[in-house]
């Protein structure tokens, strides 16, 4: 290691493009291009997160307020579009391009101009998407899902909608196909599959769902757009089509996508768990085919976002099982975050607040999701407030802080600073506790009946209606917080990084000084057992 | 602003209220309701019965986290162990769960079943799903064709109200003491108590979706496809929904009523509804090609 490290310090005087433009805009460099796909995603964040605030503003009182229905249904389909493609995804796949070849002891991406290109591709698909709410006829006001025949019914803004979709797409695959080449052509000697740090792994698997399951959604994006353009009728009933269809396409994309966003954040917080645990990631051999197995599950559950389009006995009652075997590798993946706690020397610094807030809240998003597979319960779920409560708890509290906790673990690395600890917990238990105040009475409000994606709504639910909006623009304006302690952190810190940042921290990537050179492990590590991540390889 | 304040105390209420199975959304109403058939009871019964054990687990799992939160900081010394793999741990937290989900889905299997068994119904309803408004017809009641026929939509003072910067208040929209605001229709779809009713969705423009919780499911209405589902409620009243799947601008606005009438009161007013025998025409091919669902 000691090897590693002192070569790697003599690499500091690197050789970085000249000039802003220069270097961002050609760069190839991993870390550089992790750097921009983070900041585009911290972008993309506070975009769709402003749509958010449109729409608990207009849900803040019964009665319409502020916007028309139209644009109230253009907020809720823009909202998910630009924070699943643009926020979550991206912020992955930032931390991958920092991290993994940091962790594998590889010197970059293994095909680092498409990484370029993969990256570059999104601010244009994201103004494409974004320049439709100006567009006469408005923006796609059919719901993300873009379930036809509604998502048809609208102006041409949905070709602009497909193109991007289509533009993120090819983005995600490269992104993928560099990730796995770069894990399995890549890794430094002696760091063998089983012994690689479980968010290396937890990238290594989502990427094949990804490579997997974009062309399924470019393909069913693809018949819209030639239903809508080209006379077919792939998707509509008159024309002997069928609008349900499109739905099994769509999802068959869709749940192995849901995990393409929870994956890579299982990583992340079997990495910070052990670290401020101060004792190896409990089960690593089964944390690695946790992750394997739900993501062989995610291809064969997709139905059960369709259980009241009117499937046969015999296929909800499939679907019900196939979805509730989803519990046992995401259990074991939980007690195992659990157990690695257990006899541990625990401290609470930012990232690991955020790591344990995920298992928590993570978990109430898993036992929703256990309800919801209930095939006779959820014909009184679905499409409620109760669905929406469900896939914000494992977004926001799962996916989202997990994001966080990894830019707080990994900050002191990528800039060479710490970032404020007073201020990180802040950050933290303002959005913790406005995070259950935002989403936690969105289960009271769809088991009460409310539906999902409605701009107004009865008297009964203006209460708990009230006290989600409340906690959304609480939440909101906390994450101006996150932006502060990242900012001081970057630019005006003077509380230089040790090496190894935090105590129990363990991997390559704590092996190369803070901040991290330009380039690293141009010579491959010498790979020490005991400095892996999980710290015991035999198990 | 009093009104938050209160809110702890009228949170306790709204619980026992709800307990109490108010057909209707009731304010701080935090729970499903037992509905108002034999079905919606045992949808209910098991979505309680899977809420339950999810408490369970989770009072469990969080517990342990929390003890180890307490016990094992460093800031008390405590010495980190080495361990970090168990054979048996792992195999009994893999069983358990496959038990635990077992007994959750034999009780969901048979409810199921029950569910989509549209068998023996005494009665159809064809639904048809438009933007923004329901068509209901009457195919058959007994064997007979009783030819009724008519939209429902959302009632009109509430659709002025929702207008927006309408200046009027949600608020005044009630019936009795119920505030029904975009929960009324201008005409219910009226229904007799103790009556096997088979219902046959579908919609002429986009999907819809069919949704009052008191019976205990919604069907997706959908162009093109008949789907079907079955009641039988068991107490008179007004029972609220709304569509529940997204069609478009005004999807909040396209409530659903159903009145449920004694049979013999049910049977009166069928005969003051003067039948509408192109509705017949259309209507009645459709019966026999619906194919149960599930």
């Amino acid at each position: 290691m000691a090897h590693a490290a002192v070569h790697d310090t003599h690499d500091t005087h690197d050789h970085k493009p000249q000039g802003f433009l220069h270097r961002w805009l050609f760069t190839t460099n991993h870390k550089d291009i992790g750097t921009l796909y983070l900041v585009f995603a911290l972008v993309m964040f506070f975009t769709g997160g402003s749509m958010a605030m449109i729409i608990r503003a207009e849900l803040f009182e019964p009665g319409m307020q502020l916007v028309q229905p139209e644009f109230f249904n253009q907020m809720t389909t823009i909202h998910a579009l630009i924070m699943i493609f643009g926020a979550v995804m991206p912020a992955f796949v930032g931390l991958g391009n920092w991290m993994i070849p940091m962790q594998i002891g590889a010197p970059d991406m293994a095909l680092p101009r498409m990484n370029n290109w993969s990256f570059w591709i999104l601010p244009f698909a994201f103004l494409l998407l974004l320049s439709t709410l100006f567009m006469p006829g408005a923006g796609p006001q059919g719901g993300w899902t873009l379930y036809p025949p509604l998502s048809l019914q609208g102006g041409n803004s949905i070709a602009f909608v497909i193109l991007a979709i289509h533009m993120m797409g090819i983005s995600s695959i490269m992104g993928a196909i560099n990730i796995i080449a770069t894990i399995l052509n890549m890794r430094a000697p002696g760091m063998d599959l089983l012994k690689m740090p479980i968010f290396s792994w937890s990238w290594l698997i989502t990427a094949f769902l990804l490579i997997a399951v974009m062309p399924v959604l470019a393909g069913a994006v693809t018949m819209l757009l030639t239903d809508k353009y080209f006379g077919t009728s792939f998707f509509n009933a008159a024309g002997g089509g069928d609008p349900v269809m499109f739905q099994h396409i769509f999802w068959f994309f869709g749940h192995p996508e849901v995990y393409i966003m929870i994956l890579p954040a299982f990583g992340i917080v079997s990495e910070i768990i052990p670290t401020f645990s101060r004792k190896p990631l409990f089960g690593y051999q089964a944390m690695v085919y946790a992750l394997a197995s739900i993501a062989f599950l995610s291809f064969i559950v997709w139905a059960h976002h369709m259980f009241t389009v009117g499937m046969p006995l015999g296929g909800e009652i499939y679907f019900m099982y196939a979805t509730m075997l989803i519990a046992i590798p995401t259990g074991v993946k939980v007690f195992n975050w659990v157990t690695t706690m257990w006899e541990g020397s625990l401290t609470f610094e930012t990232p690991m607040l955020f790591a344990i807030a995920f298992v928590i809240l993570f978990t109430i998003g898993g036992f929703s999701g256990l309800m919801l597979a209930i095939v006779p319960a959820d014909f009184q779920y679905q499409d409620t407030y109760f669905v929406v409560a469900h896939f914000h708890y494992v977004l926001v509290t799962g996916a989202i802080f997990a994001i966080m906790a990894a830019a707080y673990y990994w900050l002191p690395k990528w800039s060479g600073n710490m970032y404020s600890e007073r201020w990180g917990k802040i950050h933290f238990w303002m959005s913790v506790i406005s995070v259950n105040v935002l989403f936690f009475p969105q289960h009271f409000l769809g088991l009460a009946g409310m539906p999902r994606r409605i701009p107004d709504y009865n008297i009964a639910f203006a209460d708990f209606n009230m006290i989600s909006s409340i906690g959304g623009f609480w939440f909101g304006a906390s994450q101006l917080l996150f932006v502060g302690v990242i900012v001081h952190a970057v630019f005006f810190s003077k509380n230089r990084a040790t090496m190894q940042v935090w105590e129990g921290a363990r991997g390559l990537e704590w092996t190369v000084p803070s901040p991290a050179p330009y380039h690293t492990f141009s010579v491959p590590p010498v790979i020490d057992d005991s400095m892996l991540a999980h710290g015991d390889v035999t198990h | 602003m009093r009104r938050v304040l209160a809110a702890p105390a009228v949170v306790v209420l709204g619980l026992v209220a709800s307990a109490a199975a108010s057909a209707n959304p009731q304010p701080w109403q935090l729970n499903m309701t037992p509905g108002a058939s034999q079905t919606s009871r045992e949808v209910y019964d098991i979505h309680m019965l899977v809420l339950w054990i999810c408490v369970a687990i989770g009072v469990a799992v969080f517990g342990v986290m929390f003890v180890a939160m307490f016990r094992f900081r460093k800031s008390k010394g405590a010495v980190p162990a080495t361990w970090s793999h168990s054979t048996k741990l792992e195999a009994i937290w893999t069983i358990i769960p496959v038990l635990i989900l077992i007994a959750c889905a034999w009780p969901a299997t048979n409810l199921l079943i029950r569910m989509a068994d549209t068998s023996a119904s005494e009665m159809t309803i064809k639904i048809t799903g438009y933007q923004w408004k329901w068509r209901y017809e009457y195919v058959d009641y007994f064997g007979k064709q009783p030819g009724i026929n008519f939209v429902s939509s959302l009632e009109s003072q509430a659709n002025r109200t929702r207008q927006l910067g309408s200046g009027m208040d949600p608020r005044d929209i009630k019936v009795g003491d119920q505030a029904t605001y975009l929960l009324d229709v201008d005409k219910p779809l009226v229904l007799p108590v103790g009556v096997k009713v088979r219902f046959i969705i579908t919609a002429d423009d986009v999907i819809h979706s069919w949704w009052v919780p008191s019976l205990g499911w919604k069907q997706d209405a959908i162009p093109g496809i008949i789907n079907s589902a079955w009641t039988r409620i068991d107490e008179p009243g007004i029972y609220r929904g709304q569509c529940a799947e997204l069609c478009g601008r005004d999807h909040g606005f396209m409530p659903i009523v159903i009145k449920a009438l004694p049979k013999a009161e049910f049977e009166q007013w069928m005969t003051t509804q003067a039948p509408a025998p192109a509705a017949v025409a259309t209507a009645t091919p459709l019966a026999p090609t619906t194919a149960p669902q599930g």
